[in-house]
């Protein structure tokens, strides 16, 4: 026996190996470890899209109902005010009043303002579109993120992917009801706005088209529950769920769930100032476009509290209430693709893989006892080595390993004994010409050295190109498979290497090639 | 044990033309396939909408039909068995872009009354996905065979890098064309198998290729000829045992591997097969025809010898000089 430097950095290789590989192994409390990928534990998986011309529709449309509330506050006299989806214009009535309108009008944020005799148009600056849009993807990124992590499902992922696109995981969903919960709860809008019943041409309602209600300022709304029922409504709201500061679930008279909500100083003055001027009139609730309730204003509301009372369900209400508390998406998503897997479908991938890998594993190993004896065994031990050396690196980037992850490690055990067949036939090859066994080892491996490097590289490059323009579980292929070959790198060649130096004695001695490298010489 | 063993070299660039004839009417069939038949995108190129469903019999497949039909939605739905006989894959072109419709719920409640099943997996790629990856999947094989293009013209000479190239593109074709021919599901995990496939079927050419040059450099008065059919016997055990290991353990993934993984299986295992033979009888010929001189080659290494001889001789004068 005799001690080398291989043998020793193989031998720190392989405890390295073990010991970070047992967190994994042994799926123990603490410690790095490696986590399944969605197709192997279960879980829904979804890439998503955002409208961001939406966002630029609703900050519009806010910006609309600012100018109704300044030009109301003020006793200015405006007309025509109308909005489509990029700007909102309308006429100042007395043209000596336009300058007071200057104030309010350089405080909006990133606006144009076009003014032609009296009309004003408001719209928005290209850099600030692409701002807004930036912005409706972060929001939306945050509001999907905060309403997850109140559903109380266990480490929701949400991260941006590309310049536009959101993806989700979710992991450990485990009933269909669970899924369409969390479904429901990240493609809620959640858009809550306080509005208007048009008093005076409400009756005439269900014989007007959208194009009359649009004439007078309205738009006809459907009740929640029942479609069939219509609301023509001012269009520009009197506020919206952006000045909310909370909402909880309650319970009213009749002990039926209700959201109890809060708004903010401006939004209790506006809604003080509004519900004072109409005693008597209807409020509209409406939430995503539809109205949830239109309670009777019987006196001037202060305070700013407020509830909402729809025919829910203790869950219902609760999921709404998150999704009011975590902002309204600025813009809606939209599904882009999805991936989801069923717990049992992703035990059984796991079983499946297993046993390949066990099955591949054995063979290999079989294989290079029978074909090349003690190299071969040499051989073997590198690769189980190498098994522990990629699990353990796994584990400590805490990377996650997917059911193509998995054909990356059964390939691993076919390529990272390549290196050794490569070297073993060559010193098969040295001791044909006459070379002592020593020698031959010796050569062999310096022999080898260049194609094995070369082969591995270019197998490298394939994986890097791979991990670069792959998505999702391809990656996981990619990296499982990089990890290997760099792994066999250090075990089947200088590990081999290191086994050889360590026996030198031995082999000087012994003229039994059959028992060394399994041929007669 | 031995496979193999050496005796004399085996005079493989005299089978040359009859390998070069059946390779190349295996790359046209190959193309024809591929320009009639046509891959059978999966769902990741081409979108849509999958759903894997498992049943605790034997899949009523003409009841679900029936079923289906009730909803819209499942109106261009096509049903396949899915491995066993319990399981089967129901496909449909469109795909939802509501985040609030889930599919498999959807599909549950049509499929009420058909027996006990489970809803497995769903699988839904948006068609701006689809095509998404479908540019990236192409511009990956191109990247892939660029960089190894490369690596090997550094690592080689030119007329090394381009035989393997041509190998490689040997392989990959034939290897998409019986997987188009078997109507495999072309999704993100077969373009894998083809990129990996790039990368793997190369080591067996790089084996014999780096054996040829060292012929080249260590013997002055073989012709290539000789020096190539050397080189290839002599390797002979090494390109085919190191394609066995990597074929035994594909093997299993596809023989125990489960459903999923069965299109990557099988692609790999094709073309490791192509890949061991393209080494040995593609990309050796082509090194052949481009007719490397291995005469002048040493000339080349002789004159270079001398001049730097020459140099060293001039310098240590001119530094004696100083001195």
């Amino acid at each position: 026996m005799k001690l080398n430097y291989r043998i020793v950095i193989f031998a720190l290789a392989i405890v390295f190996g073990v010991v970070f590989s047992i967190p994994s192994l042994l799926q123990t409390q603490s410690g790095k470890k490696i986590t399944l990928g969605l197709d192997l534990q279960g879980g829904l998986h979804m890439l998503l899209g955002v409208k961001t011309d939406e966002a630029i529709k609703s900050r519009i449309k806010s910006i609309a109902a600012s100018v109704k509330h300044y030009a109301d506050r003020n006793d200015i006299l405006i007309d025509g005010l109308t909005f489509d989806a990029n700007s909102v214009s309308f006429e100042v009535l007395d043209s000596d009043e336009i300058k007071s309108f200057d104030d309010f009008l350089s405080k909006i944020e990133g606006a144009k303002i076009d003014t032609k005799g009296a009309v004003i148009t408001i719209s928005f600056t290209p850099k600030e579109v692409e701002k807004i849009k930036k912005l409706a993807i972060s929001q939306a990124i945050e509001t999907i993120r905060n309403r997850l992590d109140q559903f109380g499902l266990s480490e929701p992922h949400v991260a941006k992917q590309g310049k536009n696109q959101i993806v989700v995981e979710l992991a450990g969903i485990k009933t269909p009801q669970e899924e369409q919960r969390a479904r429901k709860l990240i493609s809620r809008a959640a858009k809550l706005e306080l509005m208007a019943v048009d008093e005076a041409r409400n009756a005439r309602v269900y014989n007007m088209t959208p194009a009359d209600a649009a004439e007078y300022g309205d738009v006809i709304l459907p009740d929640a529950k029942n479609p069939k029922i219509k609301y023509l409504v001012h269009e520009i709201p009197i506020l919206n769920g952006s000045m909310l500061t909370g909402a909880n679930v309650g319970f009213n008279k009749n002990n039926k769930p209700v959201i109890d909500f809060k708004l903010n100083a401006e939004g209790a003055d506006i809604f003080g100032d509004f519900t004072g001027k109409n005693v008597g009139k209807r409020l509209a609730i409406v939430l995503d476009g539809k109205v949830v309730s239109d309670p009777n204003i019987n006196e001037r509301i202060g305070g700013g509290s407020g509830q909402i009372s729809g025919n829910y369900t203790v869950l219902g209400a609760k999921d709404l209430a998150i999704a009011l508390r975590s902002g309204a998406l600025l813009a809606p998503v939209y599904m882009m693709g999805q991936r989801s897997v069923g717990p049992s479908l992703g035990a059984e991938s796991i079983r499946e893989s297993m046993i390949a890998l066990a099955g591949g594993f054995i063979l290999v190993i079989i294989f290079m006892l029978v074909y090349y004896r003690m190299a071969g065994l040499i051989a073997n031990i590198a690769l189980i080595a190498n098994l522990f050396l990629l699990l353990a690196i796994m584990s400590l980037f805490g990377a996650t390993l997917t059911l193509p992850g998995m054909a990356g490690i059964v390939l691993t055990v076919g390529m990272a004994v390549d290196s050794n067949v490569i070297i073993s036939e060559r010193i098969r090859e040295l001791i044909y010409e006459g070379k002592s066994m020593h020698k031959a080892i010796e050569d062999g491996y310096s022999n080898a050295m260049s194609a094995i490097l070369d082969a591995n590289i270019t197998t490298l490059i394939a994986a890097v190109v791979l991990y670069v323009y792959g998505t999702g579980a391809i990656k996981g292929f990619a990296i499982t498979m990089s990890i290997g070959i760099l792994a066999s790198m250090l075990t089947a060649i200088l590990g081999t290497h290191g086994i050889y130096d360590m026996l030198e004695n031995r082999i000087k001695k012994s003229k039994d090639y059959k028992f060394w490298f399994g041929i007669k010489g | 044990m031995e496979f193999f063993r050496y005796k004399s070299a085996i005079d493989f660039m005299g089978k040359s033309k009859i390998a070069i004839a059946i390779s190349i009417t295996l790359m046209l069939l190959s193309y024809a396939i591929l320009l009639t038949k046509g891959f059978n995108y999966g769902i990741d190129f081409a979108g849509g909408t999958i759903v894997q469903v498992k049943y605790d019999k034997a899949t009523p497949i003409k009841e679900m039909r029936e079923k289906l039909k009730t909803n819209k939605m499942f109106n261009d739905a096509s049903i396949t068995r899915f491995g066993s006989a319990d399981e089967v894959i129901i496909r449909m072109k469109s795909s939802s872009k509501n985040v609030a419709e889930g599919i498999g719920d959807i599909t549950r409640k049509a499929l009420q009354g058909t027996g006990n099943f489970k809803i497995r997996r769903v699988d839904i790629v948006g068609p701006t996905v689809g095509n998404e990856l479908r540019e990236k999947g192409l511009m990956s094989m191109f990247l892939a065979i660029a960089g190894i293009l490369i690596y090997v013209a550094f690592r080689f000479e030119w007329r090394f890098a381009v035989a393997s190239v041509v190998a490689l593109i040997h392989d990959v074709s034939i290897a998409s064309g019986l997987v188009a021919l078997f109507g495999i599901d072309v999704n993100l995990d077969v373009l894998a198998a083809l990129l990996t496939l790039l990368g793997y079927s190369l080591n067996d050419t790089i084996i014999v290729f780096d054996r040829i040059r060292e012929g080249i450099v260590g013997s002055k008065n073989r012709t290539l000829r000789e020096i190539i059919n050397d080189s290839i016997t002599r390797t002979l055990s090494r390109t085919t045992l190191t394609s066995l290991t990597t074929f035994f353990v594909i093997f299993t993934l596809f023989l125990f591997g489960g459903e999923i993984i069965h299109p990557f299986a099988f692609t790999m295992l094709v073309g490791i097969v192509v890949g061991t033979y393209s080494s040995i009888f593609v990309a050796s010929p082509i090194l052949l025809w481009f007719g490397f001189d291995v005469k002048r080659y040493h000339s080349k290494l002789a004159e270079k010898a001398k001049r730097e001889a020459e140099k060293d001789k001039m310098r240590a004068q001119f530094e004696s000089g100083v001195m």
